[in-house]
């Protein structure tokens, strides 16, 4: 899972009512490099919780330098771009739990593709 | 023949494949709008027809179109037309000469091709078609290998294969242009691909429907019955960025019973990600997740650009919810992992559209498209059972026929408004945004119609698989 699906997700637990972000508890994370493409990464940028993105790669360890608000003119900016390129398609959580902030449930990952299935009486 | 701009507007021939006729329109039009052109009038438009006269565009529109189509095999600047070979020949005479001498220059080559439509000739008749056009004054070399401009008489015989005229209806003079992209089709086959499903989707209707969704570089694509992916290739083979979800676990693993010949059990590494990494767009590649359509994990925004999917109907795969009809009891244990397996139930088809368009109403961009398949009973279709919705504008409706009593219909939406609360009340009014109940009984009128043909009961009926592929 990349940190761009993580900023989407929510959790869909019946009666949470504040679900966002998921926690991430990774027990092994990889960095896959990828083609570098600005004009894709500048058109996220608005679209992300940026504070969610933040969080969620200091937790990981690869926050880099990156502030807590975006800075302004990113689409100028390379070096901004490449950093927040690496955090967002990069960064992968192979294996781990996304928790819900509210109920507590936990979402495992495996190989990398987080299984969201909820059981029959939690929705 | 009068036209809109007569001689002062550059003509354009687009000659179009044979093979899905119902999708061919519309996908053009999609491909003209991405670059911000109208189609204008279609008057010229035959629906059969494998030739089309457009109009009002330069030749790059034309040229981006083509980067695009799997509809188009070619197209032509048109130098003239007519139904007899002097009406050709004036209409050729007529056309300004300052448009046609760049290409006649003593230094450059060129050559000459004939094609016909449902007639096939001889060599020396073909010499003599080319020879025909000597009133054009051609100056450069005849180089049949790689010349720098090539022309191509083309003369339609009409439709019907078992009465084919001596003369064409209808003949063409033009300078080519540029190809379409029907080599996608072979290079795409899923008879090649690494990773495939029971009802993954054949590549040239993929392609067709990212380019009816107007799907382009830079974009993020969503298909919610991703399957193996086949649509998530076509999309990503445009620069889009790619995710999907499926409820089934398995497929979207890669594990468990093969649907080739002769393999039983799927190779390690059979996933969407390496069918993208097959046609070099991994890059590409956002991610999949497990997850049931009918409970969305995505949280508010209008996240994607585009949303194409090919939703289970039934009939090769099942349609699965979670949840459960029974009264719910406690899982034994708590929910440690993967160990439980949540219980699924039926998907009702209409209950699916309903989500699906409402899905899409949220979450698209302004502007978006939501591309899907619509399987109908033919003999009760009609129009009226077409969901719509308060926040989003029908664009097209397609048939690709199945049977003699069904088909699927490809619908193409667009999100024009941003819904509100009184969308909802909107929707409660009209029936036509309440799901259409009769598609619940598809699954049941596709296989009487089956057992009425082989005259068998419903012993007929084929298992039902727990596959669900894209």
């Amino acid at each position: 899972m990349k940190l761009l699906t993580h900023n989407m997700l929510t959790s869909h637990v019946k009666g949470v009512t504040n679900g966002y972000p998921l926690l991430i508890k990774a027990t092994e994370v990889k960095v896959n490099e990828v083609e570098f493409n600005p004009q894709f990464v500048s058109r996220m940028i608005p679209k992300l919780e940026w504070s969610a993105l933040i969080h969620a790669a200091e937790g990981l360890g690869y926050r880099q330098d990156l502030p807590s608000t975006p800075v302004s003119n990113y689409e100028n900016n390379d070096d901004f771009l490449h950093k927040v390129h690496r955090v967002l398609l990069e960064v992968e959580v192979i294996e781990g739990t996304l928790q819900c902030p509210e109920s507590g449930r936990e979402f495992p990952i495996t190989r990398g593709v987080p299984n969201m299935l909820l059981n029959e009486d939690e929705s | 023949m009068a036209l809109h701009c007569g001689k002062t507007c550059r003509q354009y021939l687009l000659h179009l494949a044979h093979d899905n006729v119902d999708f061919r329109l519309a996908e053009i039009r999609s491909l003209l709008s991405l670059v911000g052109r109208q189609c204008g009038p279609t008057e010229t438009f035959n629906e059969r027809s494998p030739f089309w006269r457009l109009h009002g565009l330069s030749e790059d529109d034309v040229k981006s179109v083509m980067a695009r189509t799997v509809c188009a095999k070619s197209a032509f600047e048109l130098w003239g037309y007519g139904r007899t070979v002097s009406e050709l020949k004036s209409s050729v005479l007529e056309y300004p000469k300052e448009r046609m001498m760049p290409f006649l220059q003593q230094e450059s080559t060129y050559k000459i091709n004939v094609y016909t439509f449902n007639k096939t000739l001889v060599f020396k008749d073909r010499i003599e078609k080319i020879d025909a056009l000597d009133f054009l004054p051609f100056q450069g070399k005849v180089n049949l290998k790689d010349p720098d401009h090539t022309f191509c008489l083309l003369e339609d015989y009409g439709l019907d294969p078992n009465n084919i005229p001596d003369e064409p209806f209808y003949m063409y003079f033009g300078r080519f242009i540029a190809d379409g992209q029907r080599e996608l089709i072979r290079s795409h086959s899923v008879k090649k691909r690494h990773f495939i499903g029971n009802t993954s989707m054949d590549a040239g209707l993929s392609f067709i429907m990212a380019n009816h969704g107007k799907v382009k570089a830079h974009d993020l694509v969503y298909d919610p019955f991703v399957g193996t992916g086949s649509l998530l290739v076509a999309c990503s083979h445009f620069g889009a960025y790619v995710c999907g979800t499926d409820i089934d676990y398995n497929t979207i693993h890669g594990v468990g019973k093969a649907s080739r010949k002769n393999q039983k059990w799927r190779g390690p590494d059979e996933n969407i990600r390496a069918n993208l990494r097959q046609y070099g767009t991994e890059c590409f590649y956002v991610d999949v997740m497990v997850s049931d359509a009918s409970k969305p994990v995505w949280r508010k925004g209008a996240l994607f650009d585009a949303i194409i999917t090919d939703p289970p109907y039934g009939i090769r795969e099942s349609t699965r919810k979670t949840g459960s009809h029974k009264e719910i009891t406690t899982p034994p244990e708590s929910f440690a992992g993967e160990n439980h397996v949540p219980v699924s139930m039926e998907y009702h088809l209409s209950d699916i559209f309903a989500d699906l368009l409402n899905f899409a109403a949220h979450h698209l961009v302004m502007g978006g498209r939501l591309v899907y398949w619509l399987p109908v009973y033919r003999p009760e279709y009609c129009e009226e059972m077409v969901p719509l919705h308060p926040c989003l504008t029908l664009i097209s409706n397609c048939e690709q026929t199945l049977s003699s009593h069904t088909s699927r219909r490809l619908i193409t939406m667009e999100k024009t408004k941003e819904p509100e609360k009184a969308d909802v009340l909107a929707q409660l009014a009209d029936p036509r945004f309440n799901p259409y109940q009769g598609h619940n009984s598809f699954r049941e009128k596709y296989f009487s119609g089956i057992t009425k043909k082989n005259g068998k009961g419903s012993g007929k009926e084929p298992h039902r698989t727990k596959e669900n592929d894209g």
